[in-house]
Parts: structure tokens; C-alpha cells; sequence
């Protein structure tokens, strides 16, 4: 048995210590925001936050996360404040949606990093994170527009 | 004069040039003056300790040693320039990884958003080991593009390598697992061919005849 603590409460899961981290997510917490693209780390779909960074979840065996902090989309905010989910609404980016949960992640992660980030710097960070419907030039232009609210913020 | 007379005389006369330029080092010590002085200090020991025939038998064990270095599985992790390379072919990492200044990655994209600890069960899966990174910005440890030689004179430079010894950098080659790793790649992946016990037995002679380059 497992304990697991996800958006700040504890699980109890029964599974094998080499489970991805996402099924574990997604089947057992029941937690289904996070999303399944490739299971190889090549889309970015999955991405979660572990301990602050951000985490491919479909390659992270559960047994790598006890004792740490697990962020989903579902736990960014609890009414969708988090500057990164506001933008995206002000912007409109999504459009079928499918990859946005692992784009926010990742664009949260890559603010913590870097919280004025150019446009090289969005490019370099978000790479990871494929979308089949096209929104990068929205993606890039909504992570401005958090930095800058995230900016204003701190003053 | 005999050859071997000769040569420990050219070896007296360099180990005295050194020591004079050591002196002049000494007195206008500044930190970059004291990594060059632990530097040549370095060096003119592991000489001064080695005769020619060492010498010679230490520079052939690099040599021949280097071809692990060169192997993708090395160097794909020891490149010219911030992005890591990856496959036998060693072709530009995806995703548009780069080193960043810890080596660890930059904005949010680190090693270890995608690398575990150990390789995954399938093919195409990221490989993984304990400390996946690159050598940091400052110290990048490059092996691409390198000659023999130049892979030596980095090799055994405490201001290159992390302020190693010769014998240190054996024990770094012989135990750290990130090495140990490029035995034991996961599927997909060529393992450097060499055996790393006879890796390790080469890399051990050079630093034991003098760390002499060829």
C-alpha cells in the first residue's frame, strides 16, 4: 500500500510500485483532468507538478512520488484564480482542450522558473507539450499575459 | 647522450620551467592564478613521477581509452554547444532541451520532468539513471569534436573537471552510476562496447604512468 498526497489529501492506493504515476491519477484518485497522449513522454499531456516541477506523469512509476507533493490541474486553484487558468480564458486558447491540462501545468512551471519569459523562453519550455489543434501563438501569448498579471501582483 | 637520459633531462628542464612559472604565479595570486597553479601543479607531479617509457604507456592507455568517450552513449550527454544529443546517431535532443546554467535544464524543463532513475520497460521510453544531467554551463565537460588529446588535457585539468585528480577522475569513471549507465543503456539504446572493467584498467594505468596525453 502507497500513501500518496495529491492537491494537498492523503490516498491510500494499492497498486504495483513501477504504476505510472498518471494511472495512478487517473484510475485510482479518479482525478481525470490529467490526460493520456502517448505514455512516452513525448507530448506533455500528462504533465503534473511534483514537488513544485513539473513531471511527465505517464513515465514516473508511483513508487518515485511517496512523500511528495502531486499537483494536478484539478488542484492549480479552486475556482480557476490561478493567474495561468485566467489568461487562458482571457485569451480563448483552447480549442478541443484535450491538451491544455499538461500546457497550463507546463506554462506554471516554466512561470516558477522564469517569471518574465521572452519568446525563445516559452518556445524552449513548451516544446514538450504538443498540440494537434494549432493554439501555440495563443498558448505563448496568454503565458505574457499571465507573467505580466503574476508581475503586477508581486509589486 | 642516451635516449632515456635525454628525455629525463627534458623532463628536469620542463619541471623547472614549470616551477619558475609557478613562482610567478604565486605572486600575483588571484583565483584564476590558483586554479592554474593546482593546474600545472598537476600536471608537473604525475611528470616529474612517470619515466618516458610511462609516459609513453600512460598516453597509448588514453588513446585508447578515448574511444569510450567518443561513443554516443558518452558523448550524447557531452556536447558542443547547450543541447543534449540523443540516439546512436546522436542527433539533437527533442523537445528542445537545454542545459541551462545547473546543467539540470532551463524555464521549467529539467532533466528530471521526463528521466527517472532507472531506464523504463520498452522501447522509446526515456532512459534514466540516479543525477541524469549535463555538466553545468561553467564546466561543460565537452567530449564532442574533441581530439585525443584535447579529451586529455580537459580530462585530467582540475578547472575542467570538477577539481579532480587523476586518480579521482578513475574512481568518477569507475563508480558514478550516470557512467555505469552507458553499459546498460535500456532497449534501444548500443552500450559502449568496450568492456568498463577494461575501460576502468586503461583509465587507471594513464593516471598511474604520469596522466601523460597523447
Amino acid at each position: 500500500m502507497l500513501s500518496l498526497s495529491v492537491n494537498g489529501k492523503k490516498y491510500q492506493v494499492d497498486v504495483p510500485v513501477d504504476t505510472p504515476l498518471l494511472w495512478v491519477i487517473r484510475d485510482n484518485i479518479g482525478l481525470t483532468g490529467t490526460k493520456y497522449g502517448c505514455g512516452k513522454a513525448l507530448c506533455g499531456a500528462c504533465t503534473v507538478h511534483v514537488d513544485g516541477l513539473a513531471v511527465r506523469s505517464c513515465v514516473t512509476p508511483v513508487s518515485a512520488v511517496v512523500g511528495k507533493e502531486i499537483v494536478t490541474i484539478e488542484g492549480l486553484s479552486h475556482n480557476l484564480e490561478h493567474p495561468v487558468q485566467q489568461a487562458w480564458i482571457a485569451e480563448d486558447v483552447p480549442q478541443c482542450g484535450y491538451c491544455q491540462p499538461g500546457q497550463i501545468m507546463m506554462a506554471t512551471a516554466l512561470l516558477a522558473a522564469n517569471p518574465k519569459p521572452s519568446d525563445a523562453d516559452i518556445d524552449q519550455a513548451m516544446s514538450g507539450n504538443l498540440c494537434r489543434c494549432g493554439t501555440y501563438q495563443r498558448i505563448r501569448k496568454a503565458i505574457h499575459r499571465a507573467a505580466d498579471t503574476m508581475a503586477a501582483g508581486a509589486r | 647522450m642516451k635516449k632515456d637520459t635525454f628525455r629525463h633531462f627534458v623532463g628536469k628542464l620542463a619541471y623547472t620551467s614549470a616551477a619558475l612559472a609557478l613562482a610567478g604565479l604565486a605572486l600575483s595570486a588571484t583565483p584564476e592564478n590558483d586554479r592554474s597553479l593546482r593546474s600545472i601543479w598537476t600536471g608537473c607531479s604525475a611528470a616529474w613521477a612517470a619515466s618516458g617509457a610511462d609516459q609513453a604507456a600512460s598516453a597509448a592507455a588514453f588513446a585508447k581509452a578515448s574511444q569510450v568517450l567518443q561513443h554516443p552513449r558518452c558523448l550524447n550527454c557531452h556536447p558542443v554547444g547547450d543541447r543534449p544529443l540523443v540516439g546512436d546517431k546522436s542527433q539533437p535532443h527533442p523537445m528542445h532541451v537545454e542545459r541551462g546554467p545547473s546543467g539540470l535544464g532551463k524555464n521549467g524543463l529539467f532533466c528530471h520532468t521526463c528521466h527517472q532513475e532507472k531506464n523504463l520497460q520498452g522501447k522509446d521510453l526515456p532512459p534514466g539513471a540516479p543525477e541524469w544531467q549535463l555538466p553545468p554551463a561553467d564546466m561543460p565537460m565537452v567530449f564532442e569534436k574533441k581530439t585525443p588529446r584535447q579529451l586529455c588535457e580537459q580530462l585530467k585539468d582540475p578547472a575542467q573537471n570538477g577539481s579532480r585528480s587523476p586518480s579521482q577522475v578513475v574512481d568518477h569513471v569507475r563508480d558514478a552510476p550516470l557512467v555505469l549507465w552507458g553499459w546498460h543503456p535500456g532497449e534501444g539504446r548500443t552500450p559502449v562496447p568496450m568492456p568498463h572493467e577494461e575501460f576502468v584498467s586503461l583509465m587507471s594505468e594513464w593516471a598511474k604512468k604520469g596522466a601523460a596525453c597523447p
